[in-house]
Order: C-alpha cells, then structure tokens, then sequence
C-alpha cells in the first residue's frame, strides 16, 4: 500500500504539488545482497519510507530432507545451513540429537568440538566484516580478511578434509581425533590472523568515511530487538549480554575464560566493532582449549603401527590375538578414527558410533558392529521423545527442535535460524533512513541465505 | 542447560495462555513451528525400519504413544523466553504446546510480538495451519503459486512445480527452457 | 577438405577469430550470480591466495548488460529459475554461462520440491564446475578451460 510523505512527515505538500513515492526494487539478483533476497522499497527521494522483504529464493528444503535421511546422514545437509560457520551447525545438530539419545561425549572430544566451532565462528565474522567492507568501498580490508580466512580454511581442510562443507561431528562425537600437528600450526595461524585483523582496524576503525556511514544507521531499541527475538551480536550491539555460551553452557564453556562484547547504541558501527571483539574471543577460547585438552593417544612408535591390510588378513584367519596393541595405518582419510579416538573424541557406546577402523578391519564383532552402524534402517537409534536445544551460532542463538518417533531416522527437525528474526526486523532498521544507508546496514545483518531459508 | 517447561492447551486457549505469559514477563517469543503427526509409528507396529536389535540380542521399545490425540493432526509449539534486558540472564523459558485438527485455525500472536508474523506465516506456508486476527496471510519460504503444503506428510519430497523449464506446464517450443517434454511427469 | 577453407578469404576470417577469441577469453567480465556456499569458494577465488586477476578476469560486473560470462554459483531454487532466465536474456551475446557447483549442474543432493535440477534445463551451459564446493584450483581449471573454447567460437564475420 503506497503511504504518502504526509503519513510520516506530517507536513503537507506545497499547494499545488503533491507528495509521492515511488516503488523500487532491490534484488534478489543484487551484488549487495549477500546471496539473493529481495527489497521492495517505497522510497520519497532518497529517504526510504517503507520497506517490505521478501525471502525463500534459497529455500532447499532442509527440513523435510531431514525427515528422509537417517540422523547421521543429516549432518551434510546442516553444513549448509550457515555456510559461513558449518562447524556450528553441525555441532548444533549434533548435540540436540545427543541430548535426546542421552549420550554425552568425552572430555577430548567436546575440546574438540568447542574449538571447531570457534574457528568457524571465526571464519563467519571474517566474512560478515570483510564483505560489508566491501560493500562500502574498503576493498583492501576485504582482501586481507578473505586472506586470514583462507588460512583458516587450510586449517580446516587438514582437520576435517574439506574447506567449507566440513560434516565433521557425527552422533557421539566428531569423525577424528585432531592431527598431531594441529596445535603448531593453529598458534601460527593465529598469529598471522592477529596481524590482519590489526591492519583492518587500523584501516577502518578511524577512519572518516567508514565512521560516517556506519554510526548513527540501522539503529535498533533495545525494546524492538527483543520483542523480533533477535540474539547474537545484533543483539549484544543494544546492550544486552546475553549469549547462549554464557547463559546455558554447554560443552565445556563454563571452564573457559572469555568475554562477550556489549555495545551501547545498537547502530552498524557498534555490531562492527563486537565482531572484530569476538574474533578475537574466539581466539581466546582456542588458545585456552589447546592448553587444558586432556591428551589423546598420539604418541606412538612406529612399531606400534601395521597396515591395515595386516589387520584385515590377520582377522580373517582369525590371529587376532595380538592385534589389540597395535594401531592400523590407514589411509589419510581414515586417520583419527581409529584406537586413539575410541573414548576421547568418540563415546564407546556401539550403538551410536563406528567402531575404531582397527575394530573393524580386525575381528568380526568389529564388522558387525560396523555394519550395523551404517545399514540402512539399521544405524544410530534415537529414543521417542521431542526436545530442543540451543547454540551460540554466528548471528544468535542457532537452535534445534527435534522430535524422534523411534526409528532410524528423525520424525521432524526444526531448525531455529537467528537471521530471520534480523530480516523480520529490517523494516524498523531501514524505515526513516537513507538509500545509502541499506548497505552498510544489510552488511551488518549478516544475512546467510542458507540459514534464512533453509 | 536449556530445560523449557512444557505445557499443553487447548487451542483456543493458546492466545489467553500467550497474553498472559507475556504479562509474567515472557518478553522473547523464541521459536514457532508446527508437527505433523499424521504418520506416527505407533510402538509395536511392523515397520522396515524398526530394527531395534544388537549385538547382544536385546530388543528395546523405543516408540512410544503418540503425543497428540488421535483427532489431532498437527501440534503447534510456541517457545518463549523470559530475558533481562540488564543482565542478559535467561529467567526461565515456557514450550507451549497445542494439537489443532485437520483445519486448523488459530488466533495469531502478532499483537504481542511482531515476529509472530514471519513465524505464523511460514508455519502457513509449511503445514497449512490458517491463523486469525492478521493481515492476509501469504508465503513466506516459497512462491506464490505453489501448491500444497511440502512439510505435510502426505507431501512427497521430489514433487516439483516449476515455474519455468521442463514439467512446468509451458509450451516445448518456450524459449525459456532447452530440453524437450520430459519422460516423467510430476503430477 | 572443403573449397573455401583454402581459399585466401577463409585465412583472413580465421585469423580475425583466433584474435577476436584471445582478446575475449582474457578480458571475462563475470557476472557472479552468488546464491549460496558456492559464493564463499568463489569469494576465496577471487581474493589474493587462489587470484582470478591473473586469468583477465577480476572485475565482476553487477549487472547483464555489460557482462559475459553468467557464473551461476549455487543453488538454484524454483522461486529463483525465472529471475536467472531473465538475467540471462538480458546479457548481450557473445554471452556463456558457468554452472559453478554440483547444485547448478544437476541439483546436486537437493533432490526436493524447490530445487532445480539442474541450470541446464532453463539455459544452455558452456562449463561444468562440479564439487560442493568446488576448491579453487578446479575452478581455475574449469575456467581455463572456458577460456580455451571462447578462444575456440567461431565470430561469424565473413561466414
């Protein structure tokens, strides 16, 4: 419905003229709307006097994909969510479903779990900073952000074996214990990140023109951001602190030491800075995980290692006898599932987790026990029940509503995204506001298509 | 941990119940969504995938009754969460829930909170479930024309309805896709 | 070997094609028509580590009419196909089209009610990226490979 100036300005046109708006469309096919979604703004000049959103151009039916698939199965399609950050998700998912079963992971493998999400969350405020840098002309900043992102990519790559779509957790714990030389090459790469996030400060945080177009827009109330259910740092940038890590800790958060950034006056510049703030939290929060991680069980000598070929004809004639001091070398691929992930990054429990690959190239109940892990409508069991469970995700409090009928696979799986309630809100973001001013706002929304539309 | 306290009501109760949560200082409605419990496994019934047997040739029940009565098809769950602007404490969190029939019709919570209205419509969008006292409702997550309600049970998962290309109904000589009719039709 | 190949009026137009598709294959203006995870190995292509600069073709141009290359980079849903098909009537030919990601070639594992299975059954595709994501390196490959048979086109002056 087209709202004259008048409804707003309360002043009335000059006699013989008369106010009027006009209708402009911004995307979804928009080099500034991160991935697609559509504005249609009603516009006086250049002040926006109305805004209407319309999502649903990345719908991919993640839900009722999850009601298809069995539990383990799901995690690729969780990875896709908010592809920014697919370690918080797939921990996200993974942990709502360990809940309902009852299962808890140990010690090292929730470490483990905390540190893959805080890189992720790392590699999403990269992003989010880096491309609404972008967006305003700081193309530098954008580079060097991209350029610590791709470092952490490599690290990922070496943990999990893929860049982005990682499907790392699995019901139980993640798919393999960290690489001997993960710790090292973290430190290093921290250190390199420090340096660049230091650089984008130095280039955008007092600088004019960045200053000018990020304090005083996209303000939101207080009032206004808990009555959209908003969380994360939108919501933090308003000045409440509330974050999911603090308020419900989960995996092993209430042993660590970190802070959550608190803004004042809910504009862009305020959600800048707490990303920058938190990037360097999250770092915080790996250094401190790699220092307290109980041990795995690395350390070995390569007498202790025989191919897995040697397990494999040794198990079927039966000599098994002395296999269980051993570890399999196996392909590079298969490493950290075997003996030493066993009950530190896995629970034991065989009707939730693969046996260890020695297990299962070893001696028959191994086999079997494989088997019967990843037959179809045989697998991991969940119990009937309904539950849900929150993370900390990139923009907010990620949640899972899961409810289970028994079988081997999920009955409903609702995945609760915290940028839709953001994009609910952008009406009150933008109205009253400048054209120019989309940008630097939507930048700061951090709007993921994936999570947005599932 | 994150423990909501679950409570069930009748559907025309939900708007009192949200109000008078709201009053108690419930200021953050967390999550809508909506259950289709039309194809329920009900605990002892032969199913392919209901294999609870392992190694040690133990058999567990792992149904259980369904949750909702039996006229019922859908159960709408409201999640809210009591926040202290100050502190960022979360005081408490309520799951509301309410099994609501075949045509289902509920009052809507926009009033109370804005965000009501994206989350009503795609539980709309979704399931079918119609709301009242809101401004028209429409789509959120697909286009307009689409027909039927995917998350629904009886929705089968690969049935598509293009708008343009193959199976979309459009003339094969249409430049706006490049194969000719395609051998499946989706119905 | 047919007449006119040989003839001196067909070196001429070979020659003006093979220089007209060198000067095309590197200056690709891109247009990237980002929808989902794709974008961020696209974004990781084109930043300093994996740089696109170096193929000719950095600049992306943000709207059809001055673009070339259309690189559809992920998912592409039904809501979305008819805004793709409009963007790509809108580009001036000579025009070719990248299916970055599995979910552009053929849906990937998307196989629902909202995803198209596949771009090529609403435009013609010239390359095939697949992987999700694909890595950088496969890109570039794949892109090198477009470039080869840009350098290929026959222009069609003089034919």
């Amino acid at each position: 419905m087209i709202k004259t100036a008048q409804d707003i300005a309360g002043e009335p046109a000059a006699p013989g003229r008369r106010h009027q708006t006009y209708l402009l469309n911004m995307g979804p096919a928009h080099p500034a709307m991160h991935g697609i979604i559509r504005l249609i703004l009603e516009i006086e000049g250049e002040k926006i006097v109305n805004t209407e959103t319309e999502i649903g151009y990345l719908h991919r039916a993640f839900e009722k994909h999850a009601e298809v698939e069995p539990w383990n199965n799901v995690v690729p399609w969780t990875d896709r969510l908010n592809y920014v950050s697919p370690l918080i998700n797939n921990v996200g998912y993974a942990m709502a479903v360990e809940k309902l079963c009852g299962i808890t992971v140990p010690e090292r493998g929730q470490y483990i779990r905390v540190i893959a999400s805080e890189i992720s969350r790392i590699t999403d405020h990269l992003t989010c900073v880096g491309a609404s840098a972008m967006e305003l002309g700081a193309f530098t900043v954008f580079l060097y952000l991209i350029k610590s992102r791709e470092y952490l990519y490599q690290l990922i790559d070496h943990l999990t074996g893929a860049r982005i779509t990682t499907s790392y957790t699995r019901i139980g714990g993640v798919k393999g214990d960290l690489p001997p030389d993960f710790k090292a090459k973290c430190l290093e790469i921290f250190k390199k990140i420090r340096k660049d996030i230091s650089d984008s400060d130095k280039l955008l945080t007092k600088n004019r023109i960045f200053v000018d177009r990020m304090e005083g827009t996209g303000i939101i109330s207080k009032e206004d951001a808990l009555a959209y259910a908003i969380t994360g740092p939108f919501l933090r940038s308003t000045g409440v602190p509330y974050d999911v890590r603090k308020a419900h800790p989960y995996l092993i958060y209430d042993r660590l030491n970190f802070e959550i950034p608190v803004g004042t006056k809910g504009d862009n510049f305020d959600r800048y800075l707490a990303r920058l703030a938190e990037i360097e939290q999250s770092m915080r929060i790996v250094e401190q995980c790699l220092e307290q991680m109980p041990e795995g069980k690395h350390s070995l000598e390569p007498s202790e290692m025989e191919e897995a070929y040697v397990f494999q004809d040794q198990g079927k004639h039966g000599d098994t006898a002395l296999l269980y001091k051993y570890r399999a070398k196996v392909d590079q691929t298969l490493e950290g599932m075997g003996r030493d992930a066993d009950g530190t990054a896995r629970t034991r429990d065989r009707g939730h987790v693969l046996p260890p690959k020695e297990e299962t190239y070893g001696n028959i109940e191994g086999l079997m026990d494989h088997f019967q892990m990843v037959m179809w409508s045989w697998g991991v069991k969940v119990p009937a029940g309904e539950t849900y469970f929150a993370v900390e995700g990139g923009n907010g409090e990620l949640g899972f509503h899961i409810v289970s009928s028994g079988s081997d696979r999920a009955y409903r799986i609702r995945c609760r995204p915290p940028c839709l309630y953001i994009m609910a809100a952008l009406p009150k973001l933008l109205n009253g506001g400048w054209v120019a001013d989309i940008v630097p706002t939507f930048g700061s929304v951090n709007m993921i298509g994936g999570e947005l539309d599932r | 941990m994150i423990a909501p306290e679950v409570r069930r009501v009748e559907p025309q109760k939900v708007f009192e119940t949200l109000k008078a949560l709201k009053d108690a200082g419930y200021n953050v409605l967390v999550d809508m969504t909506a259950v289709d419990y039309s194809a329920w496994p009900e605990p002892g019934s032969s199913d392919p995938y209901d294999k609870t047997y392992r190694m040690t040739g133990e058999t567990k029940e792992l149904r259980k009754p369904r949750p909702i009565p039996a006229a019922a098809r859908f159960d709408v769950v409201y999640q809210v969460m009591k926040l202290d602007p100050e502190t960022g404490a979360d005081k408490g969190r309520v799951e509301l829930h309410t099994a609501v029939g075949e045509e289902p019709v509920l009052r809507s919570a926009m009033s109370l909170w804005p965000i009501a209205d994206w989350l009503e419509r795609e539980v709309w969008d979704m399931f079918g479930v119609r709301f009242t006292d809101r401004p028209d409702i429409k789509r959120l997550l697909l286009y307009e024309q689409f027909q039927g309600h995917p998350l629904r049970k009886d929705y089968p998962i690969s049935k598509r309805q293009p708008l343009i290309g193959p199976a979309s109904g459009e003339p094969a000589g249409n430049p706006s896709f490049n194969h000719s009719e395609p051998t499946v039709k989706y119905d | 070997m047919p007449v006119d190949e040989a003839a001196p009026a067909g070196a001429v137009t070979t020659q003006l094609d093979a220089a007209l598709g060198w000067a095309r294959k590197y200056s690709i203006f891109q247009y990237p028509f980002v929808t989902a995870c794709c974008g961020m190995e696209f974004m990781s292509t084109a930043a300093s580590h994996y740089d696109l600069d170096r193929f000719g073709a950095a600049f992306p141009r943000f709207s059809p009419r001055q673009a070339d290359v259309l690189m559809v980079v992920g998912t592409i849903s039904h809501k979305m196909a008819p805004v793709l098909r409009r963007i790509y009537d809108q580009m001036a030919a000579p025009k070719w089209v990248v299916a970055f990601g599995v979910c552009t070639c053929t849906g990937g594992f998307y196989n629902n009610y909202a995803t198209v299975q596949g771009i090529d059954t609403i435009v013609p595709v010239d390359l095939y990226i697949p992987g999700c994501p694909p890595r950088p390196e496969m890109v570039l490959d794949g892109l090198v490979k477009l470039q080869a048979k840009i350098q290929k086109q026959r222009s069609g002056i003089g034919s």
